[in-house]
């Protein structure tokens, strides 16, 4: 399938979606209107409101202040997790004692620790970002764990074989080999870290695309609920581009069939 | 007097190295037993055997990547202690750094020797150039072929100029004709300043185009070296011209015969797990 043909198709899946949803909120079928509006809203209402928000550019305050929750999340937990990653993989000892801990931190649900930091922290970003931080650490720190650990073999002889020392190893190997890892896991640690932004928003805040969704909840404005949707939709697919253009330059030595191993 | 004696010296020297690994389960599993092998400055040598019996863990040995059980190597007359600092060593694994370009593979050798970059890289490109693969500087392993990746591998080992070259079964995925081409790219480069060579191989013929001498390991376990011919022909050789001689034939005719029994011995062990000293 063309490029061309496959968008047009997948636009025509959207305007069905939303056709069938209009007919079905607007138009009484024997007389009865199958989704009442007060619960599934309509389209137009829907489109109204996101057209509201940015026309009066109320909006923008929210999508950026999720976005810079995410942003401060996914570096925060990358960090760590390089670093953490880096340092069990290089030191066995130190992740046989810590590992059951590590998998018992990982087992937990991240939800449950949203009111802990919100007491911690307070309602502004900060108990969101270390939401997104709890999601996104793990990830990075199992796949940098795992980059180092992975390096092959005969990789390694090499490196040693071609005179490298412990620190030529760790910059010409350990670190291009943990780092792949981390880049091949990346669409999966920067959704967290929206993730983690908009459930923290969600739970107690007082700004953000999670905030602006529970508000709209609480008054049972179901259009603002849609709306709201639909903007963190379409925010996650742009970051999710941006993803993918960042990962097809980090990782354009690998073979493109293994960019999503992790 | 000093050089007098240096000259005699050989570049590497096995005595009676015994090799063992710890399995799994403890048990010790001896893969070569007392080798004693000497590969003279400026020799090339083959090691032809069975398929493991112990080609690699000999290399590796030369290499100071293992350690002997008992036994030593020495390395231009000094005992071998960490790594051997003047081999190269061509991997018969992919060893190549996937992250970097061909180019980049090239010159890490001399960058990480604290060369500096641009000079290792302009060096690098009269490697690449000299393997062939002057148009390729900038792929990545993954976009060259197989042969292609060999020839990068060997650009990478000998641009740091090591007295001494290990290689292990480096044609050995390669297709018959990839495989003579690239033996007399080999036999083209080692001409120029005739390093030691300690070149290990499956295929008898290629040991035998190639070599000065070709030294037989027995089947394993406890492998031994039980043959040790010296190949007169003369040189330069084309590879694919030599084996048309007849003092080709008959000295295959001769080695086949002691390997034949090993190759069999071989393959009927690898069916039935054999363990040697518990
Ligand atoms: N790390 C290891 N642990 C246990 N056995 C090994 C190990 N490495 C090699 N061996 C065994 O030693 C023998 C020789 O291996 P190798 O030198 O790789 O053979 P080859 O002649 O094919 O290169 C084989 O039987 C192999 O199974
Ligand atoms: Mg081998």
């Amino acid at each position: 399938m063309s490029r061309g043909r496959l968008l047009l198709y997948q636009a025509l899946v959207a305007v069905a979606i939303v056709a069938l949803w209009h007919v079905l909120t607007t138009v009484p079928v024997s007389g009865r209107i199958l989704l009442p509006p007060f619960f599934f809203s309509n389209p137009f209402d829907v489109g109204k409101q996101i057209v509201d928000w940015f026309v009066t550019g109320a909006i923008w305050r929210h999508l950026a202040i999720t976005l810079w929750e995410s942003i401060l999340a996914f570096v925060i937990g990358s960090l760590g997790g390089v670093l953490f990653g880096f340092w069990f993989a290089r030191q066995p000892r130190v992740a046989a004692v810590f590992d059951p801990y590590v998998k018992m931190a990982n087992a937990l649900p991240r939800v449950v620790l949203a009111p802990i930091f919100t007491l911690w922290l307070g309602l502004g970003i900060w108990s969101k970002v270390a939401l997104g931080v709890t999601l996104v650490f793990f990830i990075v720190f199992f796949n940098v764990y795992q980059g180092v650990k992975e390096v092959s073999g005969a990789v390694l002889a090499n490196a040693r074989m071609l005179g490298m020392n412990e620190r030529q190893l760790m910059r010409h190997v350990y670190w291009p080999s943990a780092l792949s890892w981390m880049f091949s896991s990346l669409h999966t640690s920067v959704g967290f870290a929206v993730v983690g932004a908009v459930v923290g928003e969600y739970l107690g805040s007082a700004a953000g695309l999670g905030y602006l969704i529970q508000q709209a909840e609480g008054v049972f404005d179901v259009a603002g609920v849609f709306a709201g949707m639909f903007v963190l939709s379409a925010f996650v697919i742009l970051i999710d581009l941006l993803v993918t253009v960042a990962e097809r330059r980090l990782l354009k030595w690998r073979p493109e069939a293994e960019r999503h191993a992790a | 007097m000093e050089a007098g004696r240096s000259a005699g010296t050989p570049a590497i020297e096995l005595e009676d190295a015994t090799v063992a690994f710890r399995l799994a389960d403890a048990r010790m599993f001896t893969a070569v037993a007392q080798a004693r092998l000497s590969v003279a400055d400026g020799e090339f040598v083959a090691i032809v055997g069975p398929t493991g019996c112990g080609k690699s863990t000999l290399l590796n040995i030369a290499a100071g990547l293992l350690r002997p059980v008992s036994g030593a190597a020495r390395i231009f007359g000094q005992p071998l202690a960490g790594l051997n600092r003047d081999a190269g060593y061509l991997f018969q694994a992919d060893s190549l750094f996937p992250w970097k370009t061909a180019l980049e593979n090239v010159a890490i050798g001399l960058e990480v020797g604290g060369r500096a970059r641009g000079e290792a890289r302009a060096r690098a490109e009269r490697w690449l150039a000299s393997v062939g693969l002057a148009a390729f500087a900038g792929r990545y392993p993954h976009m060259l072929s197989g042969g292609q990746r060999k020839r990068v591998g060997l650009a990478q080992v000998l641009i740091r100029d090591p007295r001494i070259l290990l290689m292990d079964e480096p044609f050995g995925p390669l297709d018959a004709q990839t495989r003579q081409i690239m033996g007399n790219l080999l036999l083209d480069l080692w001409s120029r300043d005739r390093k030691a060579v300690l070149f290990v191989t499956h295929d008898l013929e290629e040991a035998i185009a190639l070599a000065d001498r070709v030294v037989i390991m027995s089947a394993g376990p406890g492998s031994r070296i039980i043959g040790d011919w010296r190949v007169a022909l003369a040189r330069p050789r084309d590879i694919f011209e030599i084996r048309l001689e007849k003092d080709f034939h008959d000295l295959h005719r001769e080695i086949w015969g002691v390997l034949k029994d090993e190759v069999m011995k071989g393959y009927a062990q690898s069916a039935t797990p054999v363990e040697t000293r518990a």
